[in-house]
């Protein structure tokens, strides 16, 4: 069944390879990314720029979280991040984390869970 | 392509949204995507990680070349809270051991519902037990299956060894309205909690 080997790339390693210049994790200012954060564009898809940097501008006109990128692009998780921290370095785009329940040293945030309550209680 | 959005005259400036995440834990197949799938405003998406792990069964040496890629799915959904609040539920992957894997899954999170099918207990420990570890704030949702008996909650509560102060609902995740009463427990049971010792880290 199987023919002379030929260079094939099921898992799509070299295309992540491609993307990121070889980097595998992120640095910097993605490094705390988190699935929820929110991305927003902070400048318009300019040319020259890297075809999913362009992409990842476009889709956050309005805010959009690092899974939604994700499964928007078909990227894993840390070859988002790498690109991510590209955008992030060079002010093209605003990350916001997501909201925890308390902040350290500060108890619980009642305003916040207030907030999320009632919206529930909308739906 | 269109980029005409950025320019646009009467679009309005991002008034600050924000998000909030919630996990939905629980063995394999007690219902967390259904869960996620029933209360979500969009159709559940899936996102990847890539994630290196040192093959089974090897010493923790550092530098150790004998390692696997695995890819570990999440799925996801989101509710609309108000116009600037976005709350992301995400299904952990049924394989607990991952979970650890992947940093910082649950940082951040508000909490977790841990859904239990009352037919196969034992398949949910684990993920109590990794909430406990990780000190996520948790509610206990038993997801009633058409076949399930009848299990009293307190029964269920010390089969799974379930603290006093940590809720026990019963639901059905097919159901939106039910499923989103189990997030409404949950985030009543963040506000109950009193005391700075239970922050999560």
């Amino acid at each position: 069944m199987s023919g002379p080997r030929r260079p094939t790339d099921p898992s799509g390693l070299e295309r992540y390879y491609v993307l990121t210049g070889g980097r595998s994790g992120p640095g910097g200012s993605a490094s705390g990314l988190d699935v929820a954060t929110l991305i927003i564009s902070r400048a318009a898809p300019a040319p020259g720029l890297q075809h999913e940097h362009e992409e990842i501008l476009r889709l956050c006109r309005d805010p959009l979280s690092v899974a939604e990128l994700g499964a928007l692009l078909g990227l894993p998780f840390n070859i988002l991040a790498v690109l991510l921290s590209d955008l992030l370095d060079a002010g093209r785009v605003e990350a916001r984390d997501p909201l925890p329940a308390s902040a350290a040293g500060r108890g619980p945030d009642l305003a916040l869970l207030e907030e999320v309550l009632s919206g529930l209680q909308r739906l | 392509m269109d980029f005409k959005g950025f320019d646009h005259p009467d679009r309005q400036p991002d008034g600050g949204t924000r998000s909030v995440k919630v996990m939905i834990a629980g063995g394999f197949g007690t219902g967390k995507t259904t869960m996620v799938r029933s209360v979500s405003d969009i159709r559940p998406l899936t996102t990847e990680e890539t994630l290196t792990q040192a093959s089974a069964g090897v010493d923790h040496l550092i530098g150790v070349t004998d390692k696997q890629e695995t890819t570990v799915s999440l799925d996801f959904g989101k509710i609309g809270i108000n116009d600037r609040l976005v709350l992301y539920l995400f299904g952990t992957p049924g394989q607990e051991r991952f979970w650890f894997l992947w940093n910082g899954l649950f940082k951040g999170a508000l909490g977790a519902v841990v859904l239990v099918d009352t037919r196969r207990l034992a398949s949910s420990f684990r993920a109590v037990e990794e909430m406990e570890r990780q000190n996520v704030p948790f509610v206990i949702a038993l997801n009633v299956f058409p076949d399930s008996e009848e299990h009293p909650v307190e029964e269920i509560r010390d089969a799974l060894d379930i603290p006093a102060h940590t809720p026990v609902v019963a639901f059905d995740a097919r159901d939106r309205a039910s499923s989103r009463d189990v997030l409404i427990a949950l985030i009543q049971h963040l506000k109950d909690r009193t005391a700075p010792s239970l922050e999560l880290r």
